[in-house]
């Protein structure tokens, strides 16, 4: 289900072997069309692989078909050889903390749902009208929401960005955007891209606290490549003296950004008159170990930062799609062992479900290949058993209208994708995305 | 080769507008942003047509340790090579040569590497995120023919795989 990894590309080599796509929405492509940042479009030229895959004689896509409730896992069972879950990570995790449900306070998931035109985000209507925001978490997710927060609109229009939050932003009073992490600067998981598209970001300039990097410069130098140009970076842009050319862009900056270390969230604190949030207070901590498996201990004392937007992004979080397939719910993952989901013949798992939310697109795509060299060595050995004929879609498409579910082949996506690219034309812009199921539907059946 | 021509100078004006799409549909499988590296660099392309002494031959090392030898043109990327003599190497190219993944990912000769040139913050920020990474490491989207490198060998490297996950979550 989903269609967020290929995992089939390629295999297209075997002649016996057929592949449907089964998908919630009436679109494709998963998190490469509602996660992936407006502005990162380059990260999106996997779709025009996917593309090709879907268009392939033996691939079939069934979109607006939501398994669970219109189909049972155990109906597809019955009608396919192996189902693959691959239906990612669409929950988040929640910081558990009081405040947490104050308006004003929101899931990273949901913001970036809501400017990349994920329909159930539509109506978020964030309040942008605060001087400052805190994210919490300090992953490439964190970096996409302050860059969206702080980018010059100029820059913002000429991409996919949803026009309402487009218009929004274009309001927006934040100014001060920080983003806080548990540990320290060696610890940060997001990617150099992403931090050097903060630092040279056009009308901003960085600010961070110089004891924050107490010690690193010594410790930078034990670490293999990637971490040490990370941390050099994050050293260079908290700590040295600026050129005459960066002074002169940080001294006309109208907006601040910055990375807090050693900070952990324990409150958000309401408005006196309690309908939103007001503040976050986060306890200090300090760090025992070093390196990648270093942890955060509470000192004990807390700090109050003063702010009207807290966006949390500290991971997304899989759900479990059906009480009979084994969940484990501490990892949020289906069990498996490469990919073979346990105890369960026949069922496989690829993608984030598999392994947990996290990785960049090819991470999650190679992870998905090994799914796919797991579900054709078991073809070949016999330990899935194909011997007796199934009727694939033949079994479902019956089932589906019986229960009056309409699919959406990939030729009605193709409708919906010209008609973005049509109204993107108008706008300037890649595409405009339909926001709704019910527009969507309305432009597949025409 | 008209066709290639002409497309090369379309994605030399449009790379970044959404017009790009054009691009790529109407070059279906030609990493087109992946020749516009090598155009942008400076890297010359005959325009004659092409002639076997105007070839570099390249010889891959697959992930299952076979030997492929191909053949490119001067300006030619090594991605576009692979893509161009529809080498099977999975997931290679996600991108299409723009700098926003890793899976171009290639393994040299340190005589060879020493002779590629500078690598750019940008494809360093890229690299950094590859599996396997070695000091001889670059991305294949961003090496660019030329005939002195007549011969080179190109390691593919192994991808993430399962085998180093053990279904715990971790990665």
């Amino acid at each position: 289900m989903s269609f967020g990894k290929k995992d089939n590309r390629e295999h297209t080599g075997r002649q016996d072997v057929e592949v449907d796509i089964y998908e919630r929405l009436p679109v494709p492509f998963g998190l490469v069309r509602f996660g992936v940042a407006p502005d990162h479009p380059e990260v999106k030229n996997v779709i025009n692989t996917f593309t090709q895959t879907a268009q392939h004689s033996r691939c079939s896509f069934y979109g607006n078909v939501n398994v669970g409730t219109d189909v049972s896992v155990k109906e597809l069972q019955q009608a396919y050889h192996a189902v693959v879950l691959s239906y990612g990570a669409e929950g988040n995790r929640r910081m558990g903390v009081p405040g947490e449900d104050l308006a004003g306070v929101h899931a990273a998931k949901d913001f970036v749902g809501w400017y990349n035109g994920l329909p159930d985000n539509r109506k978020l209507h964030p309040d942008l009208s605060c001087e400052t925001a805190v994210i919490l978490g300090q992953g490439n997710v964190a970096l996409d929401v302050a860059r969206i927060l702080l980018s010059p609109m100029d820059m913002l229009k000429k991409t996919d960005i949803t026009q309402p939050a487009l218009d929004l932003l274009a309001e927006s009073r934040i100014r001060r955007v920080l983003i806080v992490g548990r540990r320290g600067p060696m610890q940060i998981a997001c990617t150099i891209k992403e931090v050097r598209e903060m630092v040279n970001l056009p009308d901003t300039r960085p600010e961070m606290v110089a004891a924050d990097f107490k010690g690193i410069a010594e410790a930078v130098k034990e670490v293999p490549r990637p971490r040490k140009r990370l941390t050099e970076l994050l050293l260079k842009t908290a700590l040295d003296v600026p050129t005459e050319k960066e002074q002169e862009k940080r001294s006309k900056a109208s907006r601040v950004w910055g990375f807090r270390f050693f900070r952990s969230p324990v409150e958000v604190l309401p408005a006196p008159d309690l309908s939103r949030a007001a503040a976050i207070r986060l306890a200090v901590n300090r760090l025992e170990g070093s390196g990648e498996g270093a942890s955060a201990v509470p000192t004990g004392e807390v700090e109050d930062v003063p702010c009207g937007l807290v966006i949390s992004s500290i991971g997304y979080k899989s759900l479990p799609i059906d009480p009979l397939l084994p969940f484990d719910s501490r990892k949020a993952i289906v069990p498996n062992t490469m990919g073979r989901v346990q105890k369960t013949a026949g069922v496989y798992c690829s993608g984030w479900l598999k392994t947990g939310p996290t990785g960049v697109i090819g991470t999650t795509m190679n992870n998905s290949f090994d799914t796919a060299r797991a579900l054709l060595e078991d073809m070949d050995s016999g330990a899935l058993d194909v011997s007796s004929a199934k009727p694939g879609s033949q079994g479902v498409t019956p089932l589906l209208e019986k229960r009056g579910v309409k699919p959406v082949e990939f030729s009605d996506w193709e409708k919906i994708d010209n008609e973005e690219i049509k109204r993107g034309v108008a706008m300037g812009k890649p595409r405009e995305k339909l926001l709704s199921v019910d527009e969507m539907l309305h432009v597949a059946r025409t | 080769m008209a066709l290639v021509t002409a497309t090369r100078r379309l994605v030399h004006v449009t790379l970044r507008e959404s017009s790009r799409r054009a691009a790529v549909i109407s070059a279906a499988s030609l990493p087109t942003q992946s020749r516009a590296t090598c155009l942008q660099r400076g890297f010359t392309t005959s325009t004659q047509p092409l002639r076997s002494d105007n070839k570099v031959t390249v010889h891959f090392i697959n992930r299952d340790g076979e030997k492929i030898t191909v053949k490119g043109s001067p300006g030619d990327s090594l991605l576009d090579v692979v893509i161009d003599q529809d080498l099977d190497f999975d997931g290679f190219g996600a991108c299409e040569g723009t700098l926003a993944c890793s899976t171009c990912h290639l393994i040299f000769e340190e005589e060879v590497y020493k002779q590629l040139g500078p690598v750019t913050d940008e494809e360093m920020d890229m690299l950094d995120l590859a599996y396997g990474l070695t000091d001889t490491s670059r991305l294949g989207c961003q090496i660019c023919l030329t005939k002195s490198l007549e011969g080179m060998v190109a390691r593919v490297p192994e991808s993430v795989s399962d085998i180093r996950q053990s279904g715990d979550g971790s990665s």
